[in-house]
C-alpha cells in the first residue's frame, strides 16, 4: 500500500494531480485506490490536499495516519505534512517556493519555475509535479499516467498538459541523477 | 380572445363542489373568500378546463382552505410554500393546470420569497392571492398588506409598516401577467382569472377582500357591506384611471390588468433541452 | 470498474433507481449531486430545478412526486435544518421522496467542508411531531449507490420520505467501484379500484394504501392536516388516533426488511465495535487489527440507522463484554445501545467532533483496554 500526499495552494490543480493519479491506478493499473481530498472556503489560494491510496488489496480505512510521499508545492506544506512522512518516505517540493525541507530523503525540483519557462503554463505545473513522481517512485506505470491524462484534461489543454507530464518525467531524471552524484561524492569524501 | 362557455352559476357550483363531503365551510358570513372561489370556479369552467388535469394548491390561512372544497386534484400545503410545490407540480408534468390559491400573509410575508422567484422563473402557473390585510385565521394579527396605522391583533396602536403593493411587486419581480380585482365586482375577478389562466407564463391575480371578523371589526367598518362600498369607493379601473386626474387617484388602488408581457416559459424551454438533447443538438 | 466519488455514485444509483425529479438548493459538501443531475436528468426525460432556497426545493420534489414522478433532493446540515418543515409534510401526507444530507460539522454553518455524524438524531427527530422515519448511512462509494437505490425503492413501497445519510468523508471520496449491471427496482403501486371507490389513505386491503398520481382521474385532496382515509381533515379523536398510529404501524410490520446491517465475527466476539457511515470503515480496520493481534473483536456496520436495530444489540448485550459505538459527534445513536442494553452489558462511547474522522487506533486502544482481564474503559 503506498499513500501519497499533494499539498499546496488551492488553485495549483493538486485535486486534478490526485485524480489523474487515482484513474491511472484504479482504472489502467487495476489497483484499487481510494483519493480523498481537504479544502477550506477559499477556491484560490487557501490551504488544499488531496491524498491517493494504492493498494493490491481492499482499502479499508480511507484516511491513513501516514503518508509514503508528500509532492509538496509550498513551504507550507512541508513544514505542515513533513512529520506525517513515514521512516523510508519521501518528499518531492516545488523548488519554486520550497526554500527550506525537513526530511532526510527528497527532491526538490522547481515544478512551477519549469511550467512558466519550459511550456509558458504555469497552471500544468502539477502535471509536472506528477511526471516527476511518477518518474522517481513508480506509483503508476507511465502509460497509465498518460491515459489517465487523456482522460481527466479536457482536449484544449491537452497538448500542453502532455508536454508537461514529459518534462516532469525529464526533470526528475536529471534530479535523480544529480543527487546519485552528490551521493557518490560524498562516499569518495 | 375566444368567449369563455355559458352557464347557470349555480348549478354550475353544484357541479364542482365537494358538497356531499366537506360542507359546511369554515369561512365566516361576510367574508370574501366565498365569492372568490366562485369566481375561480366560473372561470375554470368557461376555460373549459378538463378538471381531472387541474390542480389546486394552496398553503395555510382562511383562503388556503378553498382546494378542501373543490373537485380537483387539491393539495393543501405548508405555510407560505404552496408556490414551491406548484412548481415542482408543473416542472413535472406540464400538461397540468396548477393554481394556487394563496392569502396576503401566505403568500407576501412568509411566502414572500418564493413567490419573487416564481414571477422570476415565469413557470405558468396562475396564483390566485385573496388579499384581506389580516391574518384571519390566527385572529387578526398585522399581515404584510395591513395599511400603515390600521389596527390588528398584534397591532393594537395601529400598524407602523407600510403594505406591499402585491401587484407591483410581482410586477417589478417580472411577472408575465399582473392583475387586481376586488369582491365587490365578483364577475371582474372571473375575467382576469379566465386572462391569468390563459396566460402562458406566471400569472399573478390579487383579490381585495374583506375580513369583516377581524379587520372590519378592529377598524371600525360596521358590517361586510360597508367594506364591499370601501372596495367600490377606493378602486379605479386602470382603464378608468388614465383618464382621471393623478389627484383624483390619491390612496386608490388600481384594478383591471395591470402587466401582460411575454417572457419565455420555463416548462417550454426545459422540454426544448429535453428534445434537443435527445436530437443530440447540444 | 471506474474512480468515481461518493456523491457522483448516489446521483447514479438514483437515475438507474428511476429518478426523474431533482430540485436543490447549492450547499457544501453535497452541491456535486446537484450538478450532475442538472447534466443528467434533462438527458433521460427527467427534470432538474434549483429552487431558492431548501425549503422550496423539498416542497417541490413532493409536489413533483404527487404527480408520480420519483423525486429527490440533496442538502447538507443547514439545508436540512431548513428541510424539517416539508419534511414533516411529507410524512403525514405519506408522499415518497429521497432527501439525501451529506453531514458536515455543526451546530449551525459549522465546518462546510468538514465531516461530522452530528445529524443523526435531526434525521430522526428533526421535523415536530410523532413519526417514524427510514435513516440509511452508506460507508462506502459501493454503498452510496446500492444505499441510494435502496431509499427509492423503500421510499415508493412504504410511501414515505427517506433520508440518505452520507458523511463528507463518504460522499467526497472516491474509490473504484464496480457497480452492479442490474438492480431490482420497486415502483410506486397504483390504485386498485375507479377513482370514485378511491381513498389514499386507505390501507385496510393492502399493505400500504395506494397512491395515485395527480392527473390521472382520482382528483382526492392532499393536506398536512391530521386527516380521515379520504384525505381529509379531522379533529375526530378515533379517526386522529388511527392517522397517527397508522403511520408507525406501517413501519413497524415491515421494521425487519427494513433493517439492513453488516455483521463481522460476532459469534465469539468479547468486544463489539457498532458503527456507521466512515467510522464503520475505521471499526472494520480497528477489528481486522485486533483479531490479528489474538483479541476477540467483531462489528457491526449499521446501515439502516434508524430504524435502530435493537433485537441485534440485545442480542449482542447477551454475549459480548462490551459494545464500542465510534461517532462523530458527542454520543447521538449510543444512547439507542442504552437503551437496548439496558445495563446488561458496557456501551462505550467513542466520541471525535474536531472535523477529523475517528481512526483505527483510537477504537483499537479502547478494544485492547476492555479485552484486558478485568478492563473497562
Amino acid at each position: 500500500m503506498i499513500v501519497v500526499r499533494f499539498a499546496g495552494y488551492g488553485g495549483q490543480g493538486l485535486l486534478t494531480a490526485g485524480l489523474i493519479l487515482a484513474d491511472a491506478a484504479a482504472v489502467f493499473d487495476k489497483k484499487k485506490v481510494i483519493q480523498t481530498q481537504s479544502y477550506g472556503a477559499e477556491a484560490r489560494g487557501g490551504a488544499s490536499r488531496s491524498d491517493v491510496i494504492i493498494s493490491d488489496e481492499d482499502i479499508v480505512f480511507p484516511k491513513p495516519d501516514h503518508l509514503d510521499i508528500l509532492v509538496a508545492m509550498n513551504q507550507l506544506s512541508v513544514d505542515k505534512y513533513s512529520a506525517s512522512l513515514a521512516d523510508g518516505g519521501t518528499l518531492i517540493a516545488d523548488a519554486t517556493f520550497v526554500t527550506m525541507v525537513t526530511f532526510p530523503d527528497f527532491y526538490s525540483i522547481p515544478f512551477t519555475k519549469i511550467a512558466r519557462e519550459r511550456l509558458g503554463r504555469e497552471i500544468v505545473a502539477n502535471v509536472v509535479a506528477l511526471g516527476a513522481l511518477v518518474e522517481l517512485k513508480g506509483v503508476v506505470s507511465k502509460k497509465a499516467a498518460a491515459g489517465a491524462l487523456e482522460q481527466r484534461i479536457p482536449q484544449a489543454a491537452l497538448d500542453v498538459n502532455r508536454k508537461a507530464l514529459e518534462e516532469g518525467f525529464k526533470a526528475a531524471r536529471e534530479a535523480a541523477s544529480a543527487r546519485e552524484k552528490a551521493v557518490a561524492d560524498y562516499d569518495i569524501v | 380572445m375566444e368567449k369563455p362557455r355559458e352557464f347557470n352559476p349555480s348549478e354550475l357550483m353544484h357541479e364542482y363542489l365537494r358538497q356531499k363531503k366537506k360542507f359546511p365551510h369554515i369561512w365566516c358570513s361576510g367574508c370574501g373568500i366565498g365569492t372568490t372561489m366562485g369566481a375561480v370556479i366560473r372561470a375554470i369552467a368557461g376555460c373549459e378546463l378538463d378538471r381531472d388535469r387541474v390542480v389546486m394548491v394552496s398553503g395555510i390561512g382562511c383562503s388556503s382552505r378553498m382546494p378542501t372544497y373543490v373537485d380537483f386534484n387539491t393539495l393543501h400545503t405548508t405555510h407560505g410554500r404552496p408556490i414551491a410545490f406548484a412548481t415542482g407540480i408543473k416542472l413535472a408534468r406540464p400538461e397540468l393546470e396548477v393554481i394556487v390559491v394563496t392569502g396576503d400573509g401566505d403568500v407576501a410575508a412568509i411566502g414572500g420569497n418564493h413567490l419573487i422567484h416564481a414571477c422570476r422563473r415565469n413557470i405558468n402557473l396562475t396564483v390566485v392571492c385573496i388579499n384581506n390585510s389580516i391574518y384571519g385565521m390566527t385572529g387578526g394579527q398585522a399581515s404584510p398588506t395591513t395599511p400603515q396605522g390600521k389596527i390588528a391583533s398584534t397591532a393594537r396602536y395601529g400598524d407602523f409598516e407600510r403594505a406591499f403593493d402585491l401587484c407591483d411587486l410581482t410586477a417589478g419581480a417580472g411577472a408575465a401577467f399582473v392583475a387586481r380585482g376586488a369582491v365587490y365586482y365578483a364577475r371582474q375577478i372571473e375575467k382576469l382569472v379566465v386572462q391569468a389562466l390563459r396566460k402562458k407564463g406566471f400569472a399573478f391575480v390579487e383579490v381585495v377582500s374583506q375580513c369583516p371578523t377581524y379587520y372590519g371589526r378592529f377598524n371600525k367598518f360596521k358590517s361586510p357591506v360597508e367594506m364591499l362600498y370601501w372596495q367600490r369607493d377606493n378602486t379605479v379601473n386602470v382603464k378608468a384611471a388614465a383618464k382621471t386626474k393623478p389627484e383624483e387617484l390619491e390612496g386608490k388602488l388600481l384594478t383591471g390588468v395591470l402587466a401582460d408581457r411575454d417572457y419565455p416559459e420555463f416548462t417550454e424551454l426545459y422540454d426544448k433541452l429535453i428534445a434537443d438533447l435527445a436530437a443530440g443538438e447540444k | 470498474m471506474v474512480l468515481m466519488q461518493g456523491n457522483e455514485a448516489i446521483t447514479r444509483g438514483a437515475l438507474d433507481a428511476g429518478v426523474r425529479f431533482f430540485a436543490g438548493y447549492p450547499i457544501t459538501p453535497s452541491t456535486e449531486i446537484a450538478e450532475i443531475m442538472s447534466v443528467e436528468l434533462p438527458k433521460v426525460g427527467g427534470k432538474f430545478l434549483q429552487m431558492e432556497d431548501e425549503i422550496g426545493s423539498l416542497a417541490a420534489v413532493i409536489g413533483a412526486s404527487l404527480t408520480g414522478l420519483k423525486a429527490m433532493t440533496a442538502t447538507s446540515g443547514p439545508g436540512f435544518s431548513l428541510m424539517q418543515e416539508n419534511l414533516g409534510y411529507a410524512y403525514m401526507t405519506e408522499v415518497p421522496c429521497l432527501v439525501v444530507n451529506v453531514m458536515r460539522g455543526g451546530p449551525s454553518t459549522g465546518l462546510p467542508t468538514h465531516p461530522s455524524q452530528g445529524d443523526v438524531m435531526q434525521a430522526r427527530w428533526g421535523t415536530h411531531g410523532d413519526h417514524p422515519a427510514i435513516v440509511l448511512a452508506p460507508s462506502s462509494v459501493l454503498d452510496c449507490y446500492v444505499l441510494t437505490v435502496r431509499a427509492i425503492n423503500l421510499a415508493e413501497r412504504f410511501r414515505t420520505p427517506v433520508i440518505l445519510l452520507p458523511d463528507e468523508v463518504v460522499a467526497h471520496m472516491r474509490e473504484d467501484v464496480t457497480l452492479p449491471e442490474k438492480v431490482d427496482v420497486v415502483d410506486r403501486e397504483a390504485p386498485h379500484v375507479p377513482p370514485e371507490w378511491y381513498y389514499p389513505y386507505d390501507d385496510s386491503t393492502t399493505d400500504v394504501a395506494p397512491l395515485a398520481p395527480f392527473g390521472t382521474g382520482f382528483r382526492f385532496h392532499v393536506t398536512g392536516l391530521t386527516h380521515d382515509r379520504a384525505g381529509f381533515a379531522t379533529t375526530v379523536p378515533a379517526e386522529v388516533d388511527r392517522a397517527v398510529r397508522n403511520l408507525k404501524r406501517k413501519m413497524d410490520r415491515f421494521r425487519l426488511e427494513i433493517i439492513q446491517v453488516e455483521r463481522v465475527h460476532l459469534a465469539d466476539a468479547e468486544v463489539v465495535v457498532a458503527a456507521y457511515g466512515i467510522c464503520a470503515r475505521s471499526a472494520e480496520a480497528a477489528v481486522m487489527q485486533a483479531r490479528a493481534q489474538g483479541y476477540r473483536a467483531g462489528f457491526v456496520n449499521m446501515k439502516t440507522i434508524w430504524p435502530f436495530c435493537f433485537k441485534l444489540v440485545e442480542r449482542v448485550a447477551e454475549s459480548a463484554k462490551a459494545i464500542i459505538v465510534p461517532e462523530m459527534n458527542l454520543g447521538q445513536l449510543v444512547r439507542e445501545f442504552d437503551r437496548a442494553v439496558c445495563g446488561r452489558t458496557q456501551v462505550v462511547p467513542i466520541s471525535r467532533v474536531d472535523g477529523e474522522a475517528i481512526t483505527p487506533r483510537q477504537i483499537l486502544d479502547v478494544i485492547a483496554e476492555l479485552a484486558r482481564p478485568g478492563g473497562t474503559a
